[in-house]
């Protein structure tokens, strides 16, 4: 545990331990709307922010912020209203913002591409304190907009058009999610960097939900791999010298295939368990168990 | 329309007054295309009201400009009295959106589905013992309270179907508009359905739902409303006895039969559109 006591070791362990609680819990509602590579999206876009912070002498973390919180208004906005050609508009999005971050930044004084490279894929041991207050700061609004409107947003990201008719406001919710999505992404910025990010906010809901049935399960259990596996691949590159960013993102899919590993008999233990339960109750429903399969095809 | 379907709803509005929905010349578009050509119709307290129609003959666009689903090109939408946007009492309105694959990409359990129906219910999403108690009355309601820890992802489309409409009952609301409720529901769950709206009824509930057919649900419907193309083109008693239809001046107006070819003609009804 000697790692512990190194300044840089101690803010790099922060910055994961924020990053693995905020990324899954953002994640989970993207993955509810099959928003999935939402995060993907905005990651690119904030590209455009970190040029403009080497450019402008400004903050890059702070301007990534600002610049992706643009960009997910704007994706939202793209979501409401250009539904026709909504994808090319996305597309649009993604790449101009990629090509805005390298041109910014080579219009930096002193700037290339080589600093680009600790945004893309994580620089943990070069967390300043200044990010760490910054990455603070971001990590407590996204935790208490995901916890504290867990409801609200669990009722819009599961049927948006019931929760109208709730008195929800939709659209400011909608607005509200895009935006944290945006702000977990700069959070995860410096440890697994703009190009992993959104594997942080998938993979864990993803792996989780091969052992649950409920959404606060999930949740939880989405949590607890992403703090495991931040964790896990900080003190991995310590020891290994490999890149913290890149063994965060292959831990967390390890995790995956081992929970589906084990889900397939837990999964075949449950169904057991249901129907000795209900010695054939109801013989019309216990009929159909590919349910999903052949409710589908009705009233589309 | 006879004299005699004016008639009762003349003693309607005397009775019972306050329309609980209503459209005046309502027209909305999908995309480019015009779904809703000028709609005109009341839903009085304690009416049971089954909008018919083949399909793409806008029922379902009705009602989901009713909850403000689709954006109205013209017209007025009034519930309860309010124009609908200005209209915040959600809680008072229950609704039951036709059931779609697209189910959420997380798993969640029959509670946590039903819940969400509650919020309207609570402040700032902070739910209290009254509230819990609400989703499991709701549950028993439609005969789900043994599978309320179960995956939604796991139940059959008419037990899916019944948490859906659990759902909306959960808020106690005075209105419950429903979209297909019977649309992919085994017969068992039809029953229960059945039975649940009879009570809801009774209890003074309002209620307008978008069907295929009358189906089981015929004895409970007041009056039905036929659309095609966008216009209304029948309003009165639900389609029922032959000698009823054989009058001199009704044309036979059949909802059910189209509805198995998406292209098929719209219902002639000889009415004036």
């Amino acid at each position: 545990m000697d790692f512990l006591n190194y300044a840089f070791m101690q803010r790099a362990l922060l910055a994961s331990v924020l990053v693995g609680i905020t990324a899954p819990a953002v994640g989970i509602y993207l993955v509810q709307r099959r928003q999935a590579l939402m995060g993907d999206g905005i990651g690119h876009v904030a590209m455009t922010g970190v040029g403009l912070g080497f450019l402008l002498s400004a903050s890059p973390v702070w301007m990534a912020t600002a610049v992706s919180v643009l960009g997910a208004i704007l994706m939202e906005l793209i979501r409401w209203y250009g539904r026709t050609r909504g994808d090319i508009a996305l597309a649009m999005l993604f790449y101009g913002g990629m090509a805005g971050g390298v041109m910014f930044i080579n219009l930096a004084p002193g700037g290339s591409n080589a600093n680009l490279t600790s945004y893309l894929f994580g620089s943990l041991s070069t967390v300043s304190q200044s990010d760490v207050l910054a990455i603070c700061l971001l990590a407590a609004f996204v935790v208490l907009v995901t916890l504290g409107l867990r409801r609200q947003l669990f009722a819009v990201s599961q049927d948006e058009e019931f929760a109208r008719v709730t008195g929800l406001p939709v659209r400011a919710l909608n607005l509200l999610t895009a935006v944290t999505a945006a702000v977990t992404v700069t959070v995860a910025m410096r440890v697994v960097g703009l190009l992993l990010v959104s594997a942080l906010m998938v993979v864990p809901v993803a792996a989780a939900q091969q052992l649950t049935r409920s959404f606060a399960a999930t949740f939880a259990i989405a949590v607890a791999i992403g703090v495991s596996v931040t964790l896990g691949g900080t003190v991995t590159s310590y020891y290994q010298d490999v890149p913290p960013g890149a063994t965060i993102v292959l831990l967390t899919i390890a995790a995956f295939i081992v929970l589906t590993a084990l889900a397939t008999p837990l999964a075949r233990r449950r169904a057991r368990a249901l129907a000795a339960a209900r010695p054939a109750a109801d013989p019309a429903e216990c009929a159909i168990p590919a349910s999903r399969a052949s409710a589908d095809e009705v009233g589309v | 329309m006879t004299d005699t379907t004016e008639a009762t709803a003349d003693a309607k509005e005397a009775i019972m007054g306050e329309p609980v929905i209503s459209l005046r010349r309502v027209s909305a578009e999908l995309g480019a295309r015009p779904v809703l050509r000028g709609i005109d119709l009341t839903v009085h307290r304690g009416e049971v009201v089954a909008l018919l129609g083949a399909n793409g003959s806008g029922k379902s666009t009705t009602v989901r400009a009713v909850i403000g689903q689709v954006p109205v090109v013209s017209g007025e939408i009034e519930l309860f009295g309010t124009p609908r946007r200005a209209f915040r009492d959600w809680a008072r309105v229950g609704y039951v959106p036709q059931r779609t694959p697209a189910a959420g990409g997380v798993p969640a359990t029959v509670t946590e589905i039903v819940s969400a129906g509650r919020l309207s219910r609570t402040r700032f999403g902070v739910f209290r013992r009254a509230d819990r108690e609400a989703v499991r009355e709701a549950l028993e309601l439609v005969g789900m309270a043994d599978r309320a820890k179960d995956a939604v992802g796991a139940l059959s489309g008419g037990q899916h179907q019944r948490v859906l409409i659990a759902r909306a009952l959960v808020a106690r609301p005075e209105l419950l508009i429903m979209d297909e409720p019977m649309a992919g529901v085994d017969l068992a769950s039809q029953e229960v359905l059945a039975r649940t709206l009879k009570e809801q009824v009774a209890a003074g509930t309002t209620v307008l739902l978008v069907l295929h057919e009358l189906g089981p649900l015929e004895p409970l419907i007041d009056r039905a409303v036929v659309l095609s193309d966008g216009r209304v083109v029948h309003d009165g008693p639900p389609p029922k006895a032959v000698g009823h239809h054989a009058r001199p001046g009704h044309d036979h107006v059949h909802p059910h039969a189209p509805h198995d070819a998406a292209g098929a003609d719209p219902i002639r009804t000889g009415l004036p559109l």
